[in-house]
């Protein structure tokens, strides 16, 4: 088991919704005017008597914000490099048993793809592939980054969870950035929704950010996809592994992304949706509580409320996203993992970051 | 006697110093320099895209301002290094702020991997400004790399607290040969004004401008404050008094 694995099970039968019920305002009042918050701390943030004060919460967490990082949202591009998948994740539109086009692209359309995303300017890439290691091996997506990181000064990877020596590989060939996500981390509900495939392996999953941390990743990006399991419980375990991971591997930035759970193919219907509220409760709430970790929302968000949640939290934003296999370039495009909901351009979001007074920030890495 | 900062056998025309992260804007970082009369400007290397179609963070740099390049985002010494000769080939010069930072949560540096990245760095050619936890033997150990300044924080980097450790910073002030410069922490003109008055050389600032409602205005104040804290300096500003002396009541009898 994972090192991590500990720190979940000491809140093995905890009683999630009976701390939010007892939260008081005075609580609230005290929270407020803290320093470092403890993670129950965090969870009494997500209660419904801290909605009523979320005004000054949103003040502080833009302070804290300003603080830290400044006028400006990082951006960042994603790549999709293929969308076999041997997995039956019941949410996901890639998943094995999805009668959809599968595509993987060759070398020459990877560079082809790379090519054209960086004449966006930006130069933050993440590069994505579905969970087959046959038609995705290690050694293709290695190729894959030789390829394009005279493209980019920095490119992140979003991939099957990998050991220690396998990460350290990528690394070697200019990976800088993990993001995984835990989906849920509620064992049991995890259990119900990966119903085949190598992700079953929830602790090879949970272990996969500590062990790119000790493989020298210079990132590492937690999240839970929002809509799967409870509010709060996801949001919780979520702060709890940033917060585990910022304690444990320092000199590694730690990041969260907030995805909530969008229409597929497929169809799923999120068990439980978060809401607008919710959802802006939980980023004011995790900017409290950890005000240096960087906190990503992509265009899984509507270009509104992405604009709106500028300056209360969020870091970094993806634009021009395609989610296809071949999205930029290739004709024969795939279908996408999900709908994007805000499918502005790169110059249509670096305007709407402007006009509210943030600088988008194209590089914010050189690759050593 | 004229009161010039030099280092490194340069005449630095302002003693207030400014960091360019954080702005709104690359012109709005400009124009607050320009207020400023910033002479020194730091640069994160991290931030310089050469290859950059649209902007350049260097184009906005005003002419004649001196460039320090600083390591932000280096996590050891190895980093520092390589970081400072990737800026020297995009032809950022050859000042660098070494910033070498292991630790997310609250940024603070590590000195002693400062240390070493200072001492590889100067013997290159660099002239070396680091950044560092106000310690005494650090500083000294510093000095005897060759570094031209050092850099002592004020209270970690983003608080605007101020000058939380300011016994510390008056014994390096008060022992080091070499300009100290209070980098991070500075939040208001009044902590510039104080930096200067307890006799550091200059301050560093950057949060503190480039986050305010009107960063080109702040800028300017703190200019002003940096210039009235080393004016009082000069003149010999008096210390305060623990409590007032009317009389010497042990030694009157000598009288």
């Amino acid at each position: 088991m994972p090192d991590f694995y500990d720190e979940i099970l000491k809140y093995k039968g905890f009683d999630f919704s009976a701390h939010l019920a007892q939260v008081k305002s005075a609580d609230l009042q005290e929270i407020l005017n803290k320093e470092f918050l403890s993670i129950l701390d965090f969870l009494s943030l997500l209660s419904p008597e801290a909605f009523l004060f979320l005004e000054l919460l949103a003040q502080k967490a833009n302070k804290l914000t300003l603080a830290h990082f400044g006028k400006t949202i990082s951006l960042y591009i994603p790549l999709y490099l293929s969308n076999y998948c041997d997995n039956e994740c019941a949410y996901c539109g890639f998943k094995h048993s999805n009668t959809i086009k599968r595509r993987k692209l060759t070398l020459e359309e990877v560079e082809q793809e790379a090519r054209e995303i960086s004449r966006t300017g930006i130069q933050h890439i993440l590069i994505l592939t579905g969970e087959s290691k046959l038609e995705s091996p290690l050694t293709y997506i290695q190729e894959c980054l030789e390829r394009i990181k005279k493209y980019f000064t920095s490119i992140a990877i979003e991939i099957y969870p990998l050991k220690e020596e396998e990460y350290r590989q990528l690394v070697s060939s200019g990976a800088e950035g993990l993001t995984i996500y835990q989906e849920t981390y509620d064992e049991v509900l995890y259990d119900k929704l990966h119903l085949k495939g190598p992700k079953r392996n929830y602790a090879f999953r949970l272990g996969a950010p500590e062990r790119a941390a000790q493989a020298g990743m210079r990132q590492v990006n937690v999240g839970a996809l929002l809509g799967l399991g409870d509010f709060p419980r996801d949001a919780f375990f979520t702060a709890l592994h940033a917060k585990w991971l910022q304690d444990s591997y320092p000199a590694v930035e730690v990041g969260i992304s907030l995805p909530r759970i969008q229409p597929q193919a497929g169809g799923f219907d999120a068990l439980r949706p978060w809401s607008d509220k919710e959802f802006v409760q939980l980023l004011i709430a995790m900017r409290l509580f950890l005000p240096r970790v960087g906190i990503a929302v992509s265009t899984r968000e509507n270009n509104l409320l992405r604009k709106n949640i500028i300056g209360l939290g969020v870091t970094r934003i993806s634009a021009g996203s395609r989610t296809e296999v071949g999205g930029y370039t290739l004709e024969q495009k795939t279908s996408g993992q999900f709908e994007t909901a805000d499918k502005s351009s790169v110059e249509e979001i670096k305007r709407m970051i402007c006009e509210k007074g943030y600088q988008p920030v194209a590089k914010d890495w050189q690759r050593l | 006697m004229e009161d010039k900062l030099v280092i490194a056998g340069n005449h630095i025309r302002s003693r207030f110093f400014l960091g360019t992260g954080k702005f709104s804007s690359y012109k709005i970082m400009q124009e607050a320099i320009l207020a400023s009369g910033a002479h020194l400007v730091t640069v994160a290397l991290r931030r310089v895209d050469a290859q950059s179609k649209s902007e350049n963070i260097l184009d906005y740099i005003p002419q004649g301002s001196i460039i320090m390049v600083n390591t932000s985002g280096a996590r050891n010494a190895d980093e520092a290094i390589r970081i400072a000769r990737i800026g020297r080939t995009l032809g950022c010069g050859n000042w660098v702020k070494i910033e070498v930072i292991p630790d997310n949560k609250y940024l603070l540096p590590d000195n002693s991997q400062t240390i070493k990245a200072t001492e590889a760095l100067v013997k290159e050619g660099f002239i070396v400004m680091p950044y560092m936890s106000p310690d005494l033997a650090d500083a000294r150990r510093l000095q005897d790399a060759g570094a031209a300044s050092i850099m002592p924080l004020g209270s970690p980097i983003g608080t605007n607290k101020g000058l939380k450790v300011l016994e510390l910073l008056k014994i390096l002030i008060e022992e080091i040969k070499l300009p100290v410069v209070i980098d991070a922490g500075i939040g208001r003109p009044s902590h510039c004004a104080e930096a200067m008055e307890i006799g550091a050389d200059a301050v560093l600032v950057n949060t503190a401008v480039a986050t305010a409602r009107d960063s080109v205005v702040t800028a300017r104040a703190f200019a002003l404050a940096v210039e009235a804290g080393r004016l009082g300096y000069c003149a010999g500003l008096k210390p305060e008094q623990e409590r007032a002396e009317a009389s010497s009541p042990l030694t009157g009898f000598l009288r």
